[in-house]
C-alpha cells in the first residue's frame, strides 16, 4: 500500500469547516462564551466604572475643594455638631469630623482595588509556586511543603491577622498598606496551593507528561510546557474569585481598626469611624456599604463568569438558560 | 528472519516493584507491587514482538522499563548492546531518540492545551534538531506521512477524533527517526472500525521506515495480525513466548491456552469445535504473587510440584528451541481442558475510557 | 482503628503544639510594649523596668517559653499581665457567650443553608433556583461585619425599619437571651447560609443524578420520597462534614460580630488583649480557639473513617 492510498483511507472522519485551518484557541473560545454572559459582562462594565472612580478621587478632591483628610467644621456639621447629609456642597454627606464622604469613598475605592487585585495575584503567585514545587518535586520536600500549607489553614486566621497587623504596625517595618496585603496574601496562598498541588499530582500522572518524558523533555520543561498551561484556567478563575475575599478582609481589618492606617480611608476604616452615628448619619453606613458589596458582588459575579468560559462543563450558577 | 546477533533490544531479569508507603512524615514501606517480576527477553532488529496478557499482567510496566520511563528495580536491558539501566543524564536522552512510544489512551496522550504542530515538533524542540520554517516543515511531513492534513497545523488536539490522534501520536514518536518503537495497546481505546486504519498505518510505516516494534495488546487477534513472535505475560512473568505461528497453533502453557479457547474465532466450523477453557477465580494480587507457578491458583492442571516449584522458561519436550514455555505439565496437542472447567467467563479487560468522539 | 485515632490524636497535639509556639514566638518578636500599657504614658524608665521585672519579662525568651510550657502541661495557661486574673478563668468567663452564638448561627445556618440548597437543587434551572442563585450570590459577598451593622441600623434605630427599637445591647446570657442573640445569629449565619445553599445544591444534584435515585424513581416511588428519603441522606454526608470543620473554625471569627453588638465573648476578649499586649491572654485564646478547629476536624476524620475505611489508609 503505497502512502497516497494511506491518506484516502484516512479521509478525517470529520468534515469540520475546511476554511479554518488555524485552530479556534481555548482562549478564543472562552472569550466568545464569556461575551454571551450578560450578568458577567454588566459585572465588568461596573468594575471598569469603579476603577475610574477610583483613578478619580484626585480629581473629586480638586474639584469640590475637598482633600480627603481636611475637616471642615463650618461648611460639614450643623450647629449640633452633626454632619450634614447629601447637599449641594458634599454630595454624598460629610462625615462626624465634618470631611467630604465621596472623597473619601474615592480613595476607600483605590484601596479597596489595590489591596483586593494585588494581595490576590500574590496570594496566587505564591501558591502557584509553593503548589507546583510540592506537587511536582514530591518525596520529603512535598511532605514539608503540604503539611506546611495545613498549619497555615489550621491557623484561626482572622486572630493571627489582627495579631500580625498590629505588632507590625507598631515597629512599622512597612507601611500599612504594604502590610495589609502580604497578610492577606499569607492567608490565602495555603488554600489556592492545596489546590494546585493536587492538580498538579493529577497532571503529573497524565500520559502527555510521561509521552514528552518519553521523548527525552527535562524537568523543567515538562513543568513550563506541559503541566503549567493546563494550570492557567484554574489559576485564572481562582484568583478572579479571591478578590472579592481579599477585598472583604481587608475592609475587615479596617473596620477593626488594624488594616490601612488612618487618616488613610478605606471602606472599612469609613464603616468603622462611622459606626457610631449611623442612627443620625445614616449615609456613613450606605455610602462604603453599597459600594463595598457592587465591588464585591460584581468581582463574584465576573469570577463565575470566567469560570463558565473557561470549563463550559460546569455548572452554570446563574444567568441565562 | 535475521540471525541471533541480530538483537536490538534484550532484557535480563528485568524487575520492577512498586513499594506502597504509609505514615505521616516517615513513609514506611507496608508492601510492594509486583509489576514486573523477572522478565527476559529479546527483539530483532525489523520485527515486532508482541506482548499480551490481561490488565495486571505487569505488559504496561515492562513497556516503561524498556523505554527508561520506569527505573527497573533489578536487571539489566541492552539497547544495541549498552545497558540502559545505567545510562547517564545524556546518555539517557540519546537514548531516548532512538527509543519512542505509542501510548493507549489517544485522549490522555496529548497535552489538550497545545496544537497539535507544536506537540509533533515536541521532539525537533527537546532535541533541538530544527528551529522555525524547517520544523514546521518536516512536521507537516510527518502528518502526511500518517495521513493527517498538514493544513491542520495549528489545531487542537480536541478537534480530531479518536483515530486520527492516535495518528498524531504516531507522528509525535516518529519523528526523531526512532529504531525502536513501543507500541502500548495503540489501539484498544478506539472503535473498532477505526483499529484496522491504524494497525496497517503501523505495519506499513514499518516496512517503509525499517522499524522494530514491542507491540503490546490484550487483544489477541490483533497481535496475531501484527506479530512475528508473541510473549504471553502473567502476573509479572513471562510464561510463554515463540513464533505467533507456534503459539497460535499448538499453544504451550495452560494460560495460553485458555487466553486462546476465549478469544473470538471468525470460522463458525471452527469455532463450534473449539473448546473454551474457564479460569476460576481472579487474578491474584501482584502484592502477594502465588509460591511456585504463579498460575497454580487458577490452573486446570495444577499439581502439587506447582505449588512449591516455579517453572523455568524452556522450551518443551516436542518443542522448537524458539517456543519456550514455563510450566511443569504443558499442555499437549489434542488435550482437552474445558472438561475440568466447563463455560466460558473471560472477562473483558477493556480499560475504562471516555467514548471516542464521532 | 485505634491506630488511626492515636496517630490523628498525635497530629492534633502536634498541631496544637506548633500553633501556641509561633504565636509565642512571634509576640516575642515583635511585642506590643505591655509595660507602657500598664505603667501609663507618665511612668519613668525605673517604673517600666520594674514592670517587665514583676512580669517576667527581662528573662530571656527560651526561659519564659520554658516556663509558659511548663505551666501549659499542668492546664495552667498563665495570668493576665494587664489585671492579673488568670487566664483561664478569664477564657471560662467569655467563653459560654461565644460558643452560645456560634451554636445559635450554626443551627440557623445548616438549616437554612440545607432547606435553601434543597429548594434550589429540587427546581434546577427554574426561577426558584436562579433567585436563589442570586440571594448566594449576594450572600457569599457581603461581609459579616456590613450584615452585623446593617441589622443593627435596621433594629436598633429611629431611621431603621419603622422606628423598632428591638435590640439593645447587654450580656444575653443574664437576660433577655433571644432578644440579644438573634441579630448576632443572622449576621453571623448569613454568609455561611449562603456557601451551604450553594454546597447542599451541587451535592444533591451530583446525586439526584446517580442510577440509584434513577432506580427510585423507576420503581415507582413518589418524588418527595425519593428526593427526601433517598437524596438528600446521600447527599448530606459531605455537607455535615463540612459543618463540623466550618463550627471549629467559626470560634475563633466572631470578633467582628461580638464588636458590633457588643457582646463580651473570647473574640472581644483577645482582640482588647492583642491591642494591650497582653501575651498570656493572647495565647490562651488562640489556643482554646485552634484546639476548637482541630477537635472539629479530629472528630469528622475519625467519624469518616467509620463510614468510609479506606481513607484509614490515605
Amino acid at each position: 500500500m503505497s502512502y497516497s492510498d494511506l491518506q484516502a483511507e484516512a479521509v478525517p472522519v470529520e468534515p469540520g469547516p475546511a476554511a479554518s485551518v488555524r485552530g479556534r484557541s481555548p482562549f478564543r473560545l472562552a472569550w466568545a462564551r464569556f461575551r454571551r454572559d450578560k450578568l458577567a459582562v454588566v459585572s465588568l462594565v461596573v468594575l471598569a466604572l469603579m476603577v475610574a472612580f477610583a483613578a478619580m478621587a484626585p480629581l473629586w478632591a480638586s474639584w469640590t475643594g475637598h482633600p480627603y483628610d481636611a475637616t471642615f467644621p463650618k461648611t460639614a456639621l450643623d450647629v449640633d455638631g452633626q454632619p450634614v447629609g447629601p447637599s449641594r456642597h458634599f454630595w454624598l454627606g460629610a462625615d462626624q469630623l465634618g470631611r467630604d464622604v465621596l472623597v473619601r469613598a474615592a480613595y476607600g475605592a483605590r484601596i479597596s482595588l489595590i489591596v483586593g487585585v494585588v494581595a490576590s495575584v500574590l496570594a496566587s503567585l505564591l501558591g502557584v509556586a509553593v503548589g507546583t514545587l510540592a506537587g511536582f518535586v514530591g518525596g520529603w520536600l512535598d511532605t514539608l511543603l503540604a503539611r506546611l500549607m495545613d498549619l497555615t489553614l489550621a491557623l484561626p486566621y482572622l486572630l493571627v491577622a489582627i495579631m500580625l497587623a498590629t505588632t507590625f504596625q507598631i515597629s512599622s517595618v512597612f507601611s500599612s498598606l504594604t502590610l495589609t496585603i502580604i497578610v492577606i496574601a499569607f492567608f490565602s496562598f495555603a488554600a489556592f496551593g492545596r489546590i494546585i498541588r493536587g492538580q498538579v499530582l493529577s497532571l503529573k500522572e497524565k500520559e502527555f507528561v510521561e509521552a514528552a518524558r518519553s521523548l527525552g523533555a527535562g524537568n523543567l520543561r515538562i513543568m513550563f510546557v506541559d503541566v503549567l498551561p493546563n494550570l492557567v484556567a484554574q489559576v485564572t478563575v481562582l484568583t478572579s474569585l479571591l478578590i472579592p475575599t481579599s477585598i472583604v478582609f481587608e475592609a475587615t481589618l479596617s473596620f477593626l481598626g488594624v488594616g490601612v492606617r488612618l487618616p488613610m480611608p478605606s471602606w472599612g476604616s469609613m464603616l468603622g469611624e462611622g459606626s457610631d452615628v449611623f442612627q443620625t448619619a445614616w449615609w456613613l453606613l450606605a455610602v462604603p456599604a453599597i459600594l463595598l458589596l457592587l465591588t464585591t458582588l460584581s468581582f463574584n459575579l465576573l469570577g463565575d463568569g470566567i469560570r463558565d468560559a473557561l470549563d463550559p462543563r460546569s455548572e452554570r450558577l446563574i444567568g441565562k438558560r | 528472519m535475521t540471525g541471533e546477533d541480530d538483537v536490538l533490544v534484550a532484557a535480563e531479569g528485568v524487575v520492577k516493584h512498586f513499594p506502597i508507603r504509609q505514615g505521616i512524615v516517615f513513609k514506611k514501606e507496608i508492601a510492594r507491587v509486583h509489576a514486573v517480576d523477572g522478565v527476559d527477553l529479546s527483539v530483532r532488529r525489523g520485527e515486532t514482538l508482541g506482548i499480551v496478557g490481561e490488565t495486571g499482567s505487569g505488559k504496561s510496566t515492562l513497556a516503561r522499563c524498556l523505554t527508561g520511563l520506569h527505573p527497573v528495580t533489578a536487571g539489566r536491558i541492552f539497547f544495541e548492546g549498552t545497558d540502559i539501566t545505567r545510562l547517564s543524564r545524556a546518555g539517557l536522552k540519546a537514548f531516548r531518540r532512538d527509543v519512542q512510544m505509542i501510548f493507549q489512551d489517544p485522549y490522555g496522550s496529548l497535552n489538550p492545551r497545545r496544537r497539535v504542530g507544536s506537540i509533533i515538533g515536541d521532539p525537533f524542540a527537546i532535541h533541538g534538531l530544527a528551529d522555525g520554517a524547517e520544523r514546521r516543515r518536516r512536521v507537516q511531513e510527518l502528518m502526511e506521512l500518517v495521513g493527517l492534513n498538514p493544513e491542520h497545523y495549528n489545531r487542537f488536539p480536541a478537534e480530531f477524533s479518536g483515530g486520527q490522534r492516535q495518528r498524531i501520536g504516531v507522528a509525535r514518536a516518529l519523528a526523531v527517526r526512532p529504531r525502536l518503537v513501543v507500541c502500548d495497546e495503540p489501539v484498544s481505546a478506539l472503535d473498532v472500525s477505526i483499529q484496522a486504519q491504524v494497525i496497517n498505518l503501523l505495519r506499513d510505516l514499518q516496512t517503509e521506515l525499517g522499524l522494530t516494534y514491542i507491540f503490546i495488546a490484550h487483544d489477541l487477534s490483533v497481535v496475531r495480525y501484527v506479530s512475528d513472535r508473541v510473549a504471553v505475560m502473567y502476573l509479572g512473568r513471562i510464561v510463554e513466548s515463540a513464533p505467533a505461528s507456534g503459539l497460535y497453533g499448538r499453544p504451550r502453557h495452560p494460560y495460553s491456552a485458555a487466553l486462546l479457547s476465549a478469544a473470538s474465532i471468525a470460522d463458525p466450523d471452527e469455532a463450534a469445535r473449539a473448546e473454551r477453557i474457564v479460569l476460576t477465580g481472579d487474578v491474584p494480587s501482584p502484592i502477594d504473587p502465588p509460591s511456585g507457578c504463579r498460575f497454580h491458583p487458577r490452573c486446570p492442571k495444577a499439581q502439587d510440584r506447582c505449588t512449591v516449584e516455579d517453572p523455568p522458561l524452556v522450551p518443551r519436550a516436542g518443542d522448537p528451541s524458539d517456543h519456550v514455555t514455563a510450566c511443569h505439565f504443558p499442555v499437549e496437542p489434542g488435550e482437552r481442558l474445558a472438561r475440568r472447567e466447563a463455560g466460558i467467563a473471560q472477562v473483558s479487560t477493556d480499560p475504562d475510557l471516555p467514548e471516542a468522539a464521532p | 482503628m485505634l491506630r488511626f485515632v492515636i496517630r490523628r490524636l498525635l497530629y492534633a497535639v502536634l498541631v496544637l503544639w506548633l500553633v501556641s509556639t509561633l504565636v509565642f514566638v512571634f509576640l516575642h518578636v515583635s511585642p506590643v510594649p505591655v509595660e507602657r500599657v500598664i505603667g501609663g504614658p507618665r511612668a519613668t524608665t525605673d517604673t517600666l523596668a520594674q514592670i517587665r521585672r514583676n512580669l517576667g519579662l527581662d528573662q530571656p525568651a527560651i526561659v519564659q517559653y520554658g516556663q509558659w510550657l511548663g505551666r501549659l502541661v499542668r492546664g495552667d495557661l498563665g495570668d493576665s499581665y494587664v489585671n492579673g486574673t488568670s487566664v483561664t478563668s478569664l477564657i471560662a468567663d467569655r467563653l459560654p457567650t461565644t460558643l452560645w452564638l456560634v451554636f445559635g448561627a450554626g443551627v440557623l445556618w445548616f438549616v437554612g443553608g440545607v432547606a435553601t440548597g434543597v429548594f434550589s437543587a429540587t427546581r434546577a434551572r427554574g426561577l426558584g433556583d436562579r433567585v436563589a442563585t442570586l440571594f448566594v450570590l449576594v450572600g457569599l459577598s457581603t461581609p459579616p461585619f456590613v450584615m452585623a451593622l446593617v441589622l443593627l441600623f435596621l433594629f436598633s434605630t429611629e431611621l431603621g425599619l419603622a422606628g423598632i427599637h428591638w435590640f439593645e445591647a447587654g450580656p444575653p446570657l443574664q437576660e433577655h437571651f433571644l432578644q440579644r442573640m438573634v441579630l448576632p445569629w443572622i449576621a453571623l449565619a448569613f454568609l455561611m447560609i449562603a456557601t451551604y445553599t450553594r454546597l447542599t445544591r451541587g451535592s444533591m444534584l451530583d446525586v439526584l443524578g446517580e442510577d440509584y435515585i434513577r432506580t427510585a424513581r423507576a420503581k415507582g416511588l413518589s418524588e418527595r420520597r425519593v428526593v427526601y428519603r433517598h437524596g438528600l441522606r446521600a447527599a448530606l454526608t459531605p455537607v455535615v462534614t463540612q459543618f463540623g470543620i466550618d463550627l471549629g473554625a467559626l470560634i475563633g471569627s466572631t470578633i467582628v460580630t461580638e464588636k458590633v453588638f457588643g457582646l463580651q465573648g473570647v473574640g472581644q476578649l483577645v482582640y482588647q488583649s492583642i491591642a494591650l499586649g497582653d501575651t498570656p491572654v493572647i495565647i490562651g485564646v488562640t489556643l482554646v480557639v485552634t484546639l476548637f478547629v482541630v477537635a472539629a476536624n479530629l472528630l469528622v476524620d475519625i467519624g469518616y473513617s467509620f463510614l468510609d475505611p479506606r481513607v484509614r489508609l490515605a
